[in-house]
């Protein structure tokens, strides 16, 4: 008898580049992106993925196809599953995991990863809890194929562990792996993705229904990316209010630099919250980091302390941030 | 109106204490160090009893699995308004080597015992980082999930509007009980625990459960080898104005000169 429940089918299609240099470990990447374009965290991913033996990349969305050609010249990249559907559009973890599992089930992969923002996170343990799997969050660094170090206490702990789960689940800190090459991949060498599609994965269940998306309020800015950016400028309390945060973005814009903020910025209202850098906000590791107006709580410190150089601005000589700091500059904020 | 809304609180290492390392390598050093309960779980917990008092939830569980000490924790959250706690009470060892999918497991236990139709953890805890243990639990139980909310508002019976803290800004969904739900900073602002309903939690139930009552499979699949300081910065300098500041800067090849 066939199930009550509709079962809902979409395209999932692969590519397999280049069949000659195919490993025993296979790593299934989760790529993040915005229906339009690839995040870039997902290149840093590629980059840790690479580590642990071939790369496939599972794009799934509304226009996951559009993004999958994208996803095909990276370097690393050895093959392409794509899932396309409407329902797909949100990327809801609870829809998504059922792709994630399809897959394994077909490709039987050694470890499924993601980037560790809020996409990955929210994801990675979902499916790995189907899979009845301890994973592991936030790596910074890969020992061997099962050997792994992370981050603990707000970064003032690194943790090495030894991962004995059958399938390694995994999110990658992106500042802790460069970001893989968009062109001169072995993707890039062949036909490409579009003459080589065709249809693997014949069935996901789609139907859960459980959670709805709504819509996002997403904050508009030209300036970089405050992930990827390679100089950053942060405020805090310091900054003293809304208005006078307009000093921060013209520093940033004169640098070509993103734009983050405390918690402390950010609960005064200065600023919004995705613009956090921190333990439980952002994690930072740009060229260049500016703190203005900011003491350095460990919990801040915890987001950007791997900055190449960290330079502060502060009128307090005695505030934690200088312990930390390369240059620095008592200057008095009004 | 909802039954029971479940809370996970765990006891951790206060988040003001700068934590050590042990010469050992085998971890951060815990005695004579101040421990409360994560900050994260605080606002899990504050959330579930903002529910209760609206009327939109019948009762407040706060469950935490730990050392015997996690029972002060326990005592807090019955404090701030929970109505009964249960302690998932482990060894010393135990509770060092517990993993984040040991505690979903212990929760879905729970769940399956008393009659949950929301569960409210912290996004994550303040000492192993690990993000982990809302998802697991939304795995095991198949139940919808919203991460890293920062509001949570009835919309009709059963059904929630949320909204999460995404990367680049906030995500809206609707979301139908039984559900998950990890709390985000800007959810609410906890409450103090008061003297009068610190004296009054020592009344309220508190159930010890040992984890060979649970039956259930507590195999390890993370073995931490080693625990290490994170590499040491260089001393930095002061620099007296702002031209030696860009000066320094465009030296180090940091800041283009115009």
């Amino acid at each position: 008898m066939l199930s009550a429940r509709p079962v809902f089918r979409f395209v999932s299609q692969i590519t397999a580049i280049r069949r000659s240099d195919i490993r025993f470990a296979s790593t299934l990447v989760i790529a993040e992106h915005d229906d339009t374009k690839l995040n870039s965290i997902t290149l840093n991913t590629i980059t840790a993925a690479s580590k642990l033996g071939d790369v496939s990349v599972l794009v799934a969305g509304a226009n996951a196809k559009k993004i999958a050609e994208q996803v095909t010249k990276v370097e690393h990249v050895k093959r392409v599953l794509v899932a396309q559907d409407e329902k797909l559009k949100a990327q809801l973890p609870e829809l998504l995991t059922n792709v994630v599992l399809a897959s394994q089930n077909q490709f039987k992969f050694n470890a499924i990863v993601a980037g560790a923002s809020a996409f990955g996170r929210s994801l990675i343990p979902r499916v790995a809890a189907k899979l009845d799997v301890s994973p592991l969050s936030d790596v910074i660094e890969i020992h061997s194929e099962d050997t792994f170090s992370r981050p603990m206490y707000a970064g003032n702990a690194i943790s090495k562990v030894k991962s004995t789960a059958p399938i390694k689940m995994i999110t990658f800190r992106s500042t802790a792996f460069p970001p893989a090459k968009l062109e001169g991949g072995s993707g890039a060498a062949e036909d490409g993705i579009s003459s080589s599609y065709h249809i693997l994965t014949p069935s996901s269940d789609l139907s859960f229904d459980k959670v709805k998306f709504v819509g996002q309020e997403l904050t508009k800015s030209s300036r970089p990316e405050l992930n990827s950016a390679k100089v950053v400028v942060s405020g805090g309390r310091g900054v003293g209010s809304a208005e006078n945060f307009k000093i921060i973005y013209d520093l940033a814009d004169k640098l070509n630099a993103g734009v983050g903020a405390s918690r402390a910025a950010v609960d005064a209202g200065y600023v919004p919250n995705d613009m956090q850098v921190g333990q439980t906000g952002k994690i930072v590791a740009p060229e260049l980091y500016i703190a203005i107006g900011i003491s350095g709580a460990i919990q801040h410190i915890a987001g950007m302390k791997d900055s190449k150089v960290i330079v502060a601005i502060n009128k307090d000589a005695d505030a934690p941030i200088f312990q930390v700091v390369f240059i620095s500059h008592p200057l008095l904020l009004k | 109106m909802l039954r029971s809304g479940l809370v996970g609180v765990k006891r951790v290492i206060d988040y003001a204490v700068k934590v050590r390392v042990r010469p050992d390598g085998k971890g951060v050093i815990k005695e004579n160090v101040q421990h409360s309960m994560n900050p994260f779980d605080e606002i899990a917990l504050e959330e579930a009893v903002r529910l209760k008092e609206k009327k939109l939830l019948q009762q407040v569980i706060a469950l935490s699995i730990g050392t015997a000490k996690s029972q002060e924790v326990l005592r807090t959250a019955l404090a701030k308004g929970a109505d009964k706690a249960i302690l998932v009470e482990v060894d010393n060892e135990t509770a060092e080597r517990i993993e984040p999918l040991h505690v979903a497991k212990i929760m879905q236990h729970v769940v399956s015992n008393e009659a949950i139709d929301v569960v409210l953890v912290g996004k994550q805890a303040i000492d192993d980082d690990s993000c982990q243990t809302g998802q697991l639990l939304s795995g095991l139980l198949d139940w919808p999930i919203a991460t890293f909310v920062s509001n949570i508002q009835q919309a009709d019976g059963n059904m929630f509007n949320i909204t999460r803290e995404i990367d680049g800004g906030l995500e809206m969904l609707t979301m139908k009980c039984p559900m998950i739900v990890t709390a985000d900073l800007r959810l609410n602002e906890p409450r103090y625990a008061t003297l009068p309903n610190i004296m009054k939690a020592k009344k309220k139930p508190l159930q010890k459960l040992k984890l060979s009552d649970l039956g259930i499979d507590f195999s390890y699949q993370t073995q931490i080898l080693q625990v290490s300081e994170p590499p040491k910065r260089k001393a930095g300098t002061f620099v007296e104005d702002v031209q030696s500041l860009i000066m320094k800067l465009k030296e180090s090849g940091l800041v283009m000169s115009k």
